[in-house]
């Protein structure tokens, strides 16, 4: 068997987005020995791409908001199917954290009395997101980054798990492969924290970078931890549709924010005539009215542009399928027209919106300050994730496993809003790392398991195995994945039924077949043929996961939406999707209750109506 | 369908060669789909570095026709397509494997340069005020995406492998962030002008010209730096040098 280094540490994060980033930092206060393993290059995660801003209760700019709006504003986005805890503690901490990434050297945006400014976003009653122009992410990020490299945490960079190890019901290590040279590396640890982002590439049209695979689910699940609520993802209204090669790159939800206008090919703002019942108090009901509320009127109601991303990308595919799309297949976003209304309309463009106008002009050749964008849906975010306890972040069924981040689940029930991600990353990416630390301090290290170890690194080389056996007739992974995502986009994406998703269950065991089987060449080094195969188990396991979740919810409820059961069913309404490995092997679904929420939380949910 | 020709460097640190890939064209096509166009169908162990394909993480840096550049913000109908489009993998840095190169070195630099140290908070809950005027500067240097094209064209580093003695531009930029920055109360100009060696850099301005971001890093951040490093230290010098460098803003 190959020889393998080993590292131990007290605490061991995977992940180095917002969520791992600011686990380390906060498990490294204790003074633990804590390691930080990536896939990709410091800095560069997923985080990095966030563009629209932070939400976070500070009032600074509309002094009615405060946590309680902001909780019951993301149960409402969620459809009542969060985890209230979660959402509670969220709303809480998320002032508390952005000021403290202040205090670490970020420069948000300022209002002109000198405090962090906020801006609107999709279904936050007030304006809440603190910002940097189009580039939040890379500001936290960054943030984190440079604070983090002086607390002597111990970074791996380019380091891909591919299995974690147990000892009896814990966990004890993890076994990665490193991306330069291709060798195993064993990592021991106490505790571990999984912060390892999405899912995304199990679809075609995709925002997401190919870092996201969905490892930290795949990886929970295998080792025994339950998945909840999978069938919950996010497909953003704005994504680039042409030039082909950049379909689905995002397009900030901050346009809309900045009063960009959603229209169809004959001119129609069509929003205007999708606004529902339960919104209808809070949106504005004509253009004037949308426009003095993204100009800051206190009076104003929100243009239904900024209505939840699931409902404005349902739109959206609606007017296309009725034939009312634009020429490359999608429908128009607007923000030139803002001309009308501002002297200075073009430099404003470019000073909110930097990055998109840079974006457009230099991938589609477009000037968004005088001609209008061509948009479609994009597969964004998954909601659903591993199964967490609110206030440790730690796993429901493996001792000593955490999960933070988009990774792990709860905050966002059915549908997250803008801004909810960034703040939710660094409130339950701090916890992960206190409790994971204590759960470090309480526990002994568990032990490794030698033979477990080899068999899992066997497991990771069989496609070169079958690159030098079969010769170059056997199938490269790369063609699998493209099958894949083509299916998942086709059958389980914005708008679902039952025969599709059962067509897709079919197809899933065949290209789990088809994926044992894939073959790879070259050397270990730096090999992306071969991480490709390797993460299509990981695919392959989320897509499986998301398919068997949204046959068993048979409703529509935010980012859920089936063709054959178009309602909202209240039955459905108190329950989440929990999945877990049977004994047999399979994945078992089942639904179960939600706790009844708390008289004080209630209450809240009364009051903001 | 149009085709093009890509001559791609492949090997390793003991050597290699361009190698010449034929493959589609289509419309809108970027440096970067080619490349990965190529590995799906030709090459499925080419090695290079990206993860937003959209100019926001900073992982694709290579040189295209010998110019540092990001590949997923270059557009195939801006290259003359009718000679091979040459792409090789930065020349500042160790080469690891094809496109990618060690560029662990940066890394170790910014952990040398002293933290963010902020003044005690303004306000009771903890925050503080700036105006947006005097944070307008440091929020273009922060505007860096660490994609290093700056510190692979840098004669100081890529052709006089001043490594150990010159921090680069990407740094002088981060240093100058920090230095500038309202709320900071650390001092560096010791370090800057020793250990982090700001005399290295005589003002050729190409770090300025490849950057992605379009950070002034010359006029904005370096030479500011080095005139607080002159006031500081150089002091009957100062006359003469703003003399011969009149101050810009
Ligand atoms: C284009 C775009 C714009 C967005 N804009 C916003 C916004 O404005 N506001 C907002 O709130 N949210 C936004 N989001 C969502 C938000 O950015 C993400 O949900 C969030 O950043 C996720 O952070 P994270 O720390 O959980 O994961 P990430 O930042 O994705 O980090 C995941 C980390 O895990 C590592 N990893 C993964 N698998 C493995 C493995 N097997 N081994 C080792 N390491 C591994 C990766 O290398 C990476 O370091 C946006 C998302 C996108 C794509
Ligand atoms: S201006 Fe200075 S830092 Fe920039 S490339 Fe020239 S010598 Fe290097
Ligand atoms: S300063 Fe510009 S060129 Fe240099 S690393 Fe930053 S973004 Fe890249
Ligand atoms: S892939 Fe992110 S900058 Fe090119």
């Amino acid at each position: 068997m190959a020889d393998y280094q080993t590292h131990e540490h007290d605490v061991l994060i995977i992940g180095a987005g917002g969520a791992g980033l600011r686990a380390a930092i906060e498990a490294s206060r204790t003074g633990l020995k804590v390691g930080l393993v990536c896939k990709s290059l410091l800095g560069k995660a997923h985080t990095v791409m966030a563009e629209g801003g932070i939400a976070a209760a500070l009032a600074n700019v509309d002094d009615r908001d405060n946590w309680r709006v902001h909780f019951a504003d993301t149960m409402r986005g969620g459809q009542y199917v969060n985890n209230w805890r979660m959402a509670e503690i969220h709303a809480k901490e998320a002032p508390d954290r952005v000021r403290e990434l202040e205090s670490w050297g970020a420069v948000f945006d300022r209002t002109p009395d000198g405090r962090i400014l906020q801006r609107n976003f999709g279904g936050h009653r007030y304006p809440r997101l603190a910002h940097v122009g189009d580039r939040t992410g890379l500001e936290l990020i960054r943030t984190l980054q440079d604070h983090g490299i002086h607390q002597g945490i111990d970074v791996h960079m380019e380091h891909t798990v591919v299995t974690l190890l147990k000892s009896g019901d814990r966990v004890s290590g993890v076994l990665a492969y490193e991306r330069e040279r291709g060798r195993f590396k064993v990592f021991k640890a106490r505790s571990i924290v999984l912060a390892t982002g999405g899912i995304g590439r199990a679809y075609k049209i995709t925002s997401n970078s190919w870092e996201y695979t969905g490892d930290g689910h795949a990886l929970a699940y295998d080792a025994g931890a339950e998945l909840i609520d999978m069938e919950f993802v996010q497909f953003h209204p704005t994504g680039m549709i042409w030039p082909p090669s950049v379909m689905g790159i995002l397009v900030t939800e901050g346009v809309r924010g900045e009063g960009g206008i959603l229209t169809n090919k004959d001119g129609t703002r069509f929003m205007f005539g999708q606004i529902p019942d339960n919104y209808k108090a809070q949106t504005a009901d004509n253009p004037e009215e949308g426009w003095r509320y993204c100009q800051g009127d206190k009076d104003a109601r929100r243009p239904p542009e900024l209505l939840t991303r699931d409902h404005v990308a349902r739109c959206i595919v609606k007017e296309i399928k009725e034939g009312r799309g634009s020429p490359h297949g999608g429908v128009y976003l607007d923000i030139a027209w803002i001309k009308e209304k501002l002297p200075n309309a073009a430099e404003h463009i470019k000073r909110k919106l930097p990055s998109m106008y840079h974006q457009f002009k230099q991938l589609a050749d477009i000037d968004i300050t005088t001609e209008a964008m061509e948009i479609g849906p994009t597969t964004h975010y998954v909601m659903g994730g591993i199964r967490v306890d609110a206030d440790t972040q730690m796993t429901t069924t493996v001792p000593g496993l955490f999960a933070c981040g988009e990774c792990a689940s709860g905050i966002n029930g059915a549908n997250r809003l803008g801004g909810n991600s960034l703040s939710d990353i660094i409130v339950f990416g701090k916890r992960a790392g206190e409790y994971a630390a204590k759960f470090a301090q309480e526990h002994d290290a568990g032990s490794v398991d030698q033979a477990e170890v080899e068999e899992a690194a066997r497991r990771a080389l069989e496609p070169f195995e079958r690159g030098a056996k079969e010769g170059s007739s056997a199938e490269g992974p790369y063609k699998v994945q493209y099958d894949l995502q083509e299916m998942m986009q086709d059958l389980v994406g914005i708008v679902r039924r039952e025969d599709e998703m059962q067509r897709a269950l079919e197809g899933l065991g065949k290209l789990w077949e088809r994926a044992k089987r894939v073959a790879v060449h070259g050397h270990r080094e730096y090999n992306p043929g071969w991480h490709t195969a390797i993460d299509l188990k990981n695919l392959l396991t989320v897509s499986e996961a998301v398919t068997r979740s949204a046959l068993q919810r048979k409703e529509s409820r935010g980012a859920h939406f089936r063709d054959d059961f178009e309602a909202k069913d209240p039955a459905f309404g108190s329950v989440n999707t929990v999945l877990r490995r049977g004994a047999d092997g399979g994945m078992d679904v089942r639904l179960e209750t939600i706790p009844e929420m708390p008289e004080h939380l209630k209450e809240v949910i009364k009051e903001m109506q | 369908m149009k085709q093009a020709t890509f001559s791609i460097w492949r090997g390793d640190a003991a050597g290699g060669k361009f190698q010449d890939y034929e493959t589609d064209v289509e419309e809108g096509m970027v440096v970067l789909d080619a490349v990965h166009q190529i590995q799906a169908t030709q090459a499925n162990d080419l090695a290079c570095r990206w993860n937003c394909k959209a100019g926001k993480c900073g992982s694709c840096s290579a040189e295209i026709n010998g110019i540092p550049r990001l590949m997923c913000m270059t557009r195939l109908n801006a290259l003359p397509l009718e000679k091979p489009v040459t792409i090789e993998p930065m020349k500042a840095f160790p080469l690891v494997r094809d496109l990618v190169t060690d560029v662990s070195w940066n890394f170790a630099v910014k952990k040398r340069i002293k933290k963010f140290k902020p003044r005690p908070p303004d306000a009771p809950d903890g925050s503080w005020r700036m105006a947006q005027d005097d944070i307008d500067r440091v929020q273009e240097f922060r505007k860096c995406i660490e994609c290093f094209l700056c510190q692979d064209v840098c004669h100081v580093l890529r052709d006089h492998h001043k490594h150990e003695e010159f921090i680069g531009p990407r740094f002088l930029v981060y240093v100058a962030a920090l230095e500038m920055h309202p709320l900071d109360t650390e001092d560096r100009l010791a370090e800057l002008k020793e250990a982090h060696g700001v005399g290295f850099c005589n003002i050729t301005k190409c770090c300025t010209t490849v950057c992605p971001e379009n950070i002034t890093i010359t006029d904005n951040a370096i030479i500011p730096l080095k005139e607080r490093v002159v006031d500081e230290f150089y002091d009957p010098l100062k006359s003469l040098w703003k003399f011969l460098r009149p101050k810009k803003y």
